[in-house]
């Protein structure tokens, strides 16, 4: 392959791109914005949770009882909730706005119901939820927060409140026309003595510890990367996500190039001249890899600067950066070898990136997919380029963890080369 | 210098471009081919340039057949493409210097080539300006330069003068001249019969993919006399042989 005319090709391609500056300002700067955006949305609970959002949660108190004063006053002092306790039907009005995800509503006799089903003695009350359905994951961390919340008034109330006594006590009273069997009500007599005993030393003592059942454990979060020196950046990701979905968008740029040059006859003076069919393609195919590969690193120095994105092993980032680039070129050739005109093709391949991008996890995790959704994507090269910017970012990982998604992303480029030679229209009529 | 024969070419079972073309171009000749459109000329000079694969036939360059995408011989031949084929957001100087690069000239050697070029179309004071920024028959002879910059023995021109005003067209027609003084074999595809008869030493008639004549300027008029009476122009019979049914 002679060296002078790829040269002269790249050079050629390089000078086109530069020619129009504004255009590569927006090349550049648009990535950077959108991931900007994104890593600032998804990194909100990295800073020790400082910036973490509340989640609005709003509380309908129907009920005069003890227990539901202490679920309010439970629910409202955690810290992961924005508790507010607006009527009936100002919350059903918030949920319906899309202002809040769900609303409590804690219905009449809610307290001496759940008082009496805990000691066995009636049905459970229920404890109405008014969700907006498009917030299926927050009404699901409601409904866990709550449990924890409702368990401990309850029990708080029932074992240590004057209401809790008189309901042992209505509890011992009915016990022997249960129609429990005799060694089952003897065992839960048992446990009531048990609890009136601990009223009668509360009593005595002046005890004022109001101690219900609570959550059994507490939870210590220690973020797993690869060295203790890399923490979580959320912004690495988002730079990674976006950096390869505008490799994909320049990549494409390159396929409408290779078409519109097609329309305008060039491809015919490139033809006639004695070059090979591979010097041609190969030309292309280095430029609209130093041209992907220019995105995603300025990209990359901007996160790195501004919003101190780590690169945990130089050596790797580079190689998955420009196996990525590889990989974003070769698709570009397949759309130039494939396409029809620059247009039309433009508008499907962007429709082919945004899914692959999708599919790839560069927008939302890929955990949030079905399994077999999950499964699909390991077919996906944007997702083993992620992966391996992760890997080389704030995972801290090394250099061996790439070589996976390294050797992917290369096969998958060698699949499309291929492609793109077999299917390139070469006779220029 | 040139020489086919025998060429074909066939788009799928329907359409048979070329069918059995076979003619030749001497060193200093200038031939017409001439023809209505889809008669076939594009394709065949897309042939001798290398574009299209003939299903048939050969194309030989100084009595060599031409082989392959790189074949060296392909140095021999220069082509002008019926289109623009030039880069508008690059200057001129830049569009050539890719263009000789492509042919492997390189250093002082492309650099004086590059001055020629510009210099034999008229558009040294423009080198450095973008293509985007030139008139059309300005473009036109930037397209004729860039065909030209390594100097090659065989020039194929496919329709140079699409589009260009009468100033723009006879610099072409005086470049032409120019090159055939100095020996060149130039392939001139056209439709416009005042072109051939003032440019051409001989010209081919094509239509359908095939050679209807073949013949000097004054074979031709001949022709034409014998075929159309006293004063029958070329016109007359080029229409008497392809035919006065529109084409597409």
């Amino acid at each position: 392959m002679p060296f002078r005319v790829v040269a002269a090709l790249v050079r050629k391609d390089l000078q086109v791109f530069f020619t129009d500056r504004r255009a590569v300002v927006l090349t550049l700067a648009i990535p950077i914005a959108i991931a900007s955006f994104f890593g600032f949305v998804f990194s909100g609970t990295s800073n020790n949770g400082s910036n973490a959002a509340k989640m609005p949660v709003a509380l309908v108190n129907l009920d005069d009882s003890a227990v539901a004063r202490a679920l309010v006053a439970n629910t409202a002092g955690d810290t992961a909730l924005a508790v507010t306790q607006p009527t009936l039907d100002e919350a059903r009005a918030g949920v319906q706005a899309g202002r809040l995800p769900v609303a409590v509503v804690i219905p009449k006799g809610f307290g001496d119901a759940a008082g009496r089903a805990f000691i066995a003695q009636g049905e459970p009350p229920q404890l109405q939820l008014l969700t907006d359905p498009s917030k299926s994951a927050e009404v699901s961390m409601v409904k866990g927060i709550l449990t924890g919340h409702v368990m401990e008034s309850v029990t708080q109330e029932v074992f240590t409140g004057a209401e809790g006594q008189r309901l042992l006590d209505d509890g011992m009273r009915s016990l022997e026309t249960s129609g429990m069997a005799a060694d089952e009500r003897e065992a839960l007599r048992r446990v009531m003595q048990s609890a009136q005993e601990l009223y009668r030393l509360q009593g005595s003592t002046g005890s004022s510890g109001r101690r219900g059942m609570s959550i059994p454990f507490a939870v210590t979060e220690n973020a797993v990367t690869g060295t203790p020196q890399t923490t979580y950046n959320g912004y690495a990701h988002a730079f990674a996500g976006m950096g390869i979905q505008f490799a994909l968008f320049a990549a494409i740029d390159l396929a409408a190039g290779i078409l519109l040059e097609r329309e305008r006859g060039l491809w015919k003076r490139l033809r006639s001249a004695p070059l090979s069919r591979l010097t041609l393609l190969a030309a292309r195919a280095i430029s609209g890899t130093m041209l992907t590969l220019l995105t995603l690193l300025v990209s990359f120095a901007f996160a790195r600067v501004v919003f101190k994105v780590p690169i945990s092993n130089v050596a790797g980032f580079f190689a998955v950066a420009i196996a990525s680039a590889v990989m974003a070129a070769s698709f570009g050739l397949l759309v130039a070898a494939i396409g029809g005109t620059p247009a039309a093709t433009r508008r499907a391949a962007i429709f082919v990136v945004l899914v692959m991008v999708m599919l790839g996890g560069a927008w939302v995790p890929t955990f949030i997919f079905p399994a077999w959704m999950q499964q699909f994507t390991q077919v996906v090269p944007v997702r083993w380029a992620v992966d391996g910017l992760d890997a080389m970012t704030w995972r801290g990982l090394g250099l061996t963890e790439v070589v996976l998604p390294i050797g992917l992303l290369l096969g998958f480029s060698a699949v499309c080369i291929a492609a793109a030679v077999w299917r390139f229209r070469w006779e220029e009529a | 210098m040139l020489a086919v024969r025998n060429l074909r070419k066939a788009y799928g079972r329907a359409v048979l471009a070329v069918d059995g073309v076979s003619f030749s171009v001497e060193p200093g000749q200038l031939v017409g081919l001439l023809g209505p459109n889809g008669a076939g000329k594009s394709t065949t000079v897309a042939m001798i340039a290398g574009l299209v694969t003939p299903d048939g036939g050969d194309v030989t360059i100084a009595g060599e057949p031409l082989t392959g995408d790189t074949d060296p011989r392909k140095r021999l031949i220069g082509l002008v493409p019926q289109d623009l084929a030039l880069y508008d957001e690059l200057p001129a100087a830049s569009n050539l210097r890719l263009f000789g690069a492509l042919y492997g000239l390189s250093g002082r050697a492309l650099e004086d080539a590059i001055g020629a070029a510009l210099l034999l179309v008229g558009l040294t004071e423009r080198a450095n300006d973008r293509v985007k920024t030139y008139s059309g028959g300005m473009k036109r002879r930037l397209n004729l330069a860039a065909g030209l910059l390594h100097d090659p023995a065989i020039v194929l021109l496919d329709e140079p003068t699409v589009g260009v005003d009468p100033q723009s067209r006879n610099a072409i027609f005086d470049n032409l001249e120019h090159l055939k003084r100095r020996g060149k074999a130039l392939l001139y595809t056209t439709h416009y019969m005042e072109e051939a008869e003032r440019m051409a030493d001989r010209i081919v008639v094509m239509d359908r993919g095939r050679v209807l004549a073949d013949d000097t300027l004054a074979g031709l008029r001949e022709r034409a006399g014998r075929d159309g009476g006293p004063g029958a122009s070329l016109e007359s019979l080029f229409l008497s042989m392809t035919g006065r049914t529109l084409r597409d």
